[in-house]
């Protein structure tokens, strides 16, 4: 079961995923970045601190979306992971490509 | 008796599968970073094979059972069908993931980081997948 939960907060785009990410729901987490991604955003965060679970499934759509965000000047991270889904990004070495940050806070400071 | 699990061809019996992987690697006094790692790796496999290999149909089943080899634990998934040696899978570069918008392609990079050995066999149109994990050093 996976929930998102989308916030606007001017220029920032926060996505709270809730529950577990697999090859069965990953097209969702897809749907809601690509709906979300209004031209003024500049900042996007996965709010990971509800993440119970994330297959590659859903590893690969952050990672699809790395150079667009890259090009479009957008700020992405994510926070909160638990130790267990954060270490999963360790493994692949995905840390080094996408901010992981400790909080909402850390993560909209990005930009400046 | 080791545990067994039927599962049809259906990305949504993925649940079912991570809770039948967790409750039977409890009794190998894994931690839970452990039992969550292998039960992605696991998942890796079968998400694959459901996707790929069966086309999601869920009339197609796979059969998982988990042994106890002693100081180690297998986790045996077996289907008919066209076989997929994970092997033979040349794992892409992260920077090849990214440039080419892959959506796939970190699963298997994932079984081969968690898990301690893969084997794979096939024979009479069966396949058989064994993710081999050492049980943790002070269990036993």
């Amino acid at each position: 079961m996976l929930q998102i939960e989308k916030v606007r907060e001017g220029d920032v785009l926060i996505l709270q995923l809730i529950g577990e990410v697999d090859a069965s729901n990953s097209v969702l987490l897809d749907q809601s970045i690509q709906e979300s991604l209004q031209p003024e955003i500049t900042v996007v965060v996965i709010d990971g601190q509800e993440l119970k679970y994330i297959s590659s499934a859903g590893l690969g759509v952050f990672m699809s979306y790395v150079d667009d965000f890259f090009e479009r000047g957008i700020h992405f991270s994510i926070f909160g992971l638990t130790q267990q889904v954060g270490e999963v990004f360790k493994i692949l070495g995905l840390d080094r490509v996408i901010a992981i940050v400790p909080d909402k806070s850390t993560a909209i400071a990005l930009r400046k | 008796m080791s545990p067994k699990l039927i599962l049809s061809c259906s990305t949504s019996a993925l649940a079912e599968l991570r809770s039948f992987i967790q409750l039977n690697l409890e009794v190998f006094g894994f931690s839970e970073l452990d039992k969550h790692q292998i039960t992605l790796a696991v998942e890796e496999v079968v998400a694959n094979l459901i996707i790929h290999s069966h086309a999601c149909n869920p009339n197609e089943i796979i059969h998982l059972e988990i042994k106890d080899l002693g100081k180690k634990v297998a986790v045996e998934i077996t289907d008919k069908g066209e076989g997929f040696n994970l092997l033979e899978y040349e794992v892409p570069e992260l920077r090849q993931v990214i440039e080419e918008k892959r959506k796939g392609g970190l699963g298997i990079l994932l079984v081969k980081k968690i898990m301690d050995e893969i084997q794979f066999e096939s024979k009479n149109g069966e396949n058989i997948c064994r993710l081999i994990k050492k049980f943790p050093p002070n269990f036993k």
